[in-house]
């Protein structure tokens, strides 16, 4: 087995704006995002060998190569819930670093806002065809057996709770008042957020993140080859997908306050990029806050915070964009906003422009940082397929 | 000697005043309260509900038949005992049928029990009768309808009440009808309908029952009559001359309201709870006719395994949060079309895992002996494959491990509370909670498990077990 470390290359990003884009299709998006990507390399479509698409709502890789006329290309889609678009580029990157392409275009996008309800589109598929699993069960639901758990683990009353997951929302919401192509670009009072109107308890409102329409798109070749596209280019250290056997709502064991699958993907991901202590080494996380409590316990399941460390350090602040290590600089699924197959990718790009130093307002703009990491997950508590990507600088 | 050797009681938790009624219909209302299925009940699981009480502690296994009498069956074709066989975890190698149509059902099907345990063809035969009518809305019977149900183990060991004797009588009588595809019932003037009907044929099958048995009213020491309303209870009393004070078994018309086919043999086992060896029970069941059957309870009444029966059922109770909930429960107001796609539920996956979803099957492994549900072929614990054995988790408890509690869920009554349950004697169980008070609900509480609705996906009634709160404290 050999390590990816550094052998890929990514050479090109582009982002479309995300929100509700009533005015756009997944065509659109997906032409938005490929198109700065494009541009950022310095390539036209026609240098491209292969593509990988991550959707988790629509089918083959035909819905990559009708909008942008591939012509008789590799295409593959992949799906893995809210945890696609990361791996959609760990696959491709697998393709290129084995040299059966050179130049690899990854694409995640949604287009979420055509369903006419305020939450995700019922999926398909035949689990949702059970008679009774997983019957009138939704994410917040879900996420929100995890936040209960922990209040009760670590002796926080309801009120005490509310306030310190709040507070993630809070942050994420001032990082994404300062991120143009966030979907939500405005700030929240604490109050506000406890006091929003209840989704599924103890999860209100304010503490789920944006259903949202969106692309995101990488180039990518070996790191040998990166030079020719750019002198800036960031390389892959540390890349590693978890899943999990899916069994937490059937295993006495576990406890609802920590992700397995994310604990052993940032594992795999740390050896790979030679990472010993997380929290000094990194310099910004991005990672999947669906939830407030999704945030709070992939930071502590990351390693950059103690178990049950998550109220010293909300209380410190250290996760904000001025803290030690900010977390979901970019807004986060939070604020940023969440379209499904795209968010994966949306964290590496905010990644990748923090470590060339182009994110697009300079109060955001990270000094000196040589790791990043994006971490990105499908599922639910006790159900997850978890995917860890650390760039950096070559 | 044949009789009633076991019973078995179900009364619905929510309860609405009469009071509550008659103040959104701004009219004169009656005293009392009448028990209200939850949005999750029907008549097949309140069935479910009264048969598992009445096989506390007794096995499954002995049980060779089941009769389901009911006039709110949840399906017109397609038998619905066979439902309440399954989810009591029944042997498969038995009769189960529905009798239904007549509020007289309940001592049809035990007829039908008594004759077979007597011919010998078998040993013992379950009857329930539960009923979930659903009254139109501002009608006479709205206010006198409740939920409920009963049931009886017929056998001939242990009797605990012997039936001595049974009387039928059948009348064309029409006095409260509905026909298919009718929603709500029909009925004509009521005085009519109980001083012609009611009063005259109960009160004459019950005389030339007594006579043909050469047996006064007054050697009963519990007179159990079915009636349609207080008035009349007492009315066929006074002409049968029985002693309104100790003698008249209570009518349950204030605790519970008529419960159709059910109302008497939730009255007779609230007798059986209070009956002593020696009693003596007559029972009259009207509908459509009349049934009279005399009961002497024996010396067995006193080994009797308690259970919750009408007794305990009828101590718990909650108030419905309003009239207006009650129409939501019985699905009486429309709500907003969904937007999403209509639930599909695969009748192949059904019947694949009926025994897991039906009977509440999980597996333990017999490897590291951990009990899993969903069943798992792979151990979750050893991942020993193919090596375990089948465990029913339906009459477990648990304490809520974490929870949540969905405002925006596809549930009639919101919110929707997620519930993970570690189970008492091992495993765990993931399902929704139910009859629960959501200012109350919290982690370290003490579950059981209940049979119930999840939704109507496919055009079915796609059942589940969910938890609730542990409905009655200590024993049973």
């Amino acid at each position: 087995m050999e390590s990816m470390k550094d052998k890929i290359a990514i050479v090109g990003m582009g982002c479309s704006a995300f929100g509700e884009r009533w005015d756009t299709d997944k065509d659109d998006l997906i032409i938005e995002a490929t198109r700065e990507a494009l541009e950022d390399a310095g390539i036209e479509l026609k240098d491209v060998q292969a593509a990988w698409v991550g959707t988790s709502y629509n089918e083959t890789g035909v819905s990559l190569s009708a909008p942008l006329k591939l012509q008789y290309i590799p295409v593959t889609r992949v799906e893995n819930a809210c945890g696609t678009a990361a791996d959609a580029l760990r696959n491709a990157a697998f393709a290129v670093a084995a040299k059966a392409y050179d130049v690899a275009l990854v694409v995640g996008y949604e287009k979420l806002k055509d369903a006419g309800v305020g939450g995700t589109p019922a999926n398909k598929g035949v689990e949702k065809w059970h008679p009774t699993y997983g019957y009138g069960v939704a994410a917040p639901g879900r996420y929100a057996l995890a936040a209960t758990r922990y209040f009760a683990r670590y002796g926080l009353t309801r009120e005490e709770g509310k306030r310190l997951i709040g507070q993630i929302s809070v942050k994420s919401h001032y990082n994404g008042a300062r991120n143009p192509k966030a979907h939500m670009q405005r700030e929240v009072t604490l109050e506000q957020v406890v006091n929003a109107p209840m989704i599924a308890w103890p999860l209100g409102l304010y503490d789920a993140c944006g259903v949202t329409d969106g692309a995101a798109a990488a180039i990518i070749c070996r790191k040998e080859d990166a030079k020719r596209f750019r002198s800036d280019y960031i390389t892959l250290k540390g890349i590693a997908v978890s899943c999990g056997p899916g069994m937490g709502k059937s295993n006495v064991n576990y406890d609802f306050t920590h992700w397995d699958e994310t604990e052993r993907a940032a594992a795999q991901a740390y050896e790979m990029a030679g990472i010993k202590n997380p929290r000094k080494e990194l310099q910004v996380v991005e990672c999947h806050d669906c939830f407030s409590i999704a945030e709070l316990i992939a930071c502590e399941s990351l390693g950059i915070w103690e178990k049950g460390g998550a109220k010293a350090e909300i209380e410190a602040g250290t996760n904000t964009m001025h803290g030690d290590l900010p977390v979901n600089l970019s807004g986060g699924l939070k604020s940023f906003g969440h379209p499904i197959g795209a968010s994966g990718l949306r964290e590496v790009y905010e990644i990748y422009k923090q470590l060339q130093g182009k994110a697009q307002h300079p109060e955001r703009q990270l000094k000196n940082i040589d790791f990043g990491l994006a971490h990105n997950q499908g599922g639910h508590p006790g159900r997850f397929v978890c995917s860890i990507t650390i760039l950096g600088r070559p | 000697m044949v009789g009633i050797v076991g019973y078995g009681g179900y009364v619905p938790l929510h309860r609405m005043s009469r009071k509550e009624i008659g103040t959104f219909w701004r009219k004169s209302a009656g005293g009392g309260e009448k028990a209200v299925a939850n949005a999750d009940e029907d008549s097949v699981t309140m069935g479910v509900e009264a048969v598992v009480d009445c096989l506390r502690g007794r096995d499954r296994r002995e049980v060779d038949g089941l009769y389901f009498a009911t006039a709110s069956p949840v399906y017109l074709e397609k038998q619905n005992a066979s439902i309440v066989a399954a989810a009591a975890d029944l042997r498969e190698d038995i009769i189960t049928a529905d009798i239904g149509n007549s509020m007289r059902a309940a001592t049809t099907a035990v007829s039908a029990a008594l004759d077979a345990v007597k011919a010998g063809s078998r040993k013992n035969v379950l009857v329930v009768a539960a009923e979930c009518r659903v009254p139109g809305v501002n009608s006479d019977l709205e206010m006198s309808l409740g939920d409920g149900a009963a049931a009886l183990m017929l056998g001939s060991q242990n009797v605990v009440a012997e039936i001595e004797a049974f009387h039928s009588v059948t009348s064309e009588f029409l006095d409260v009808w509905r026909r298919p595809r009718e929603r709500f019932h029909r009925t004509w003037e009521d005085r009519f309908v109980v001083n012609e009907g009611y009063l005259k044929i109960a009160h004459d099958a019950a005389s030339a029952f007594l006579a043909q048995m050469g047996r006064p009213i007054k050697d009963f020491a519990k007179v159990v009559l079915n009636a349609p309303d207080q008035r009349s209870h007492a009315e066929l009393a006074r002409r049968l001359g029985v002693d309104p004070g100790g003698q008249l078994q209570d009518s349950l018309l204030n605790a519970v309201g008529h419960a159709g086919t059910a109302a008497s043999m939730m009255m007779l086992v609230a007798a059986l709870e209070e009956a002593a060896p020696g009693d003596r029970i007559l029972w009259a069941n009207y509908g459509d006719g009349c049934d009279v059957l005399a009961l002497k309870v024996t010396d067995d009444i006193k080994n009797l395994i308690p259970v919750r029966g009408m007794k305990a059922h009828l101590a718990s109770k909650r108030p419905i949060e309003g009239y207006s909930k009650y129409l939501r429960f019985r699905n009486l107001i429309e709500g907003e079309a969904d937007r999403r796609p209509p639930d599909l539920s695969a009748l192949t996956v059904l019947w694949r895992e009926r025994d897991q979803i039906m009977r509440c099957y999980g597996s333990r492994c017999r490897k590291c002996e951990q009990i899993q549900y969903p069943v798992q072929r792979i151990c979750i614990y050893c991942q020993t494959q193919d090596d375990y054995e089948l465990v029913r988790l339906s009459e477990r408890t648990g304490k809520i491990f974490t929870f949540s509690m969905d405002e925006r869920a596809m549930a009639l009554d919101l919110p929707n509370v997620l519930t993970i349950v570690d189970l008492d004697e091992g495993g765990r169980y993931y399902s929704v909670l139910t009859d629960r008070d959501p200012q109350t609900v919290d982690v370290g509480q003490a579950v059981e498990l209940t049979f119930r609705k999840l939704h109507e996906g496919s055009g079915i009634n796609n059942y589940t077990w969910k938890v609730r709160p542990i409905r009655v404290q200590g024993g049973s």
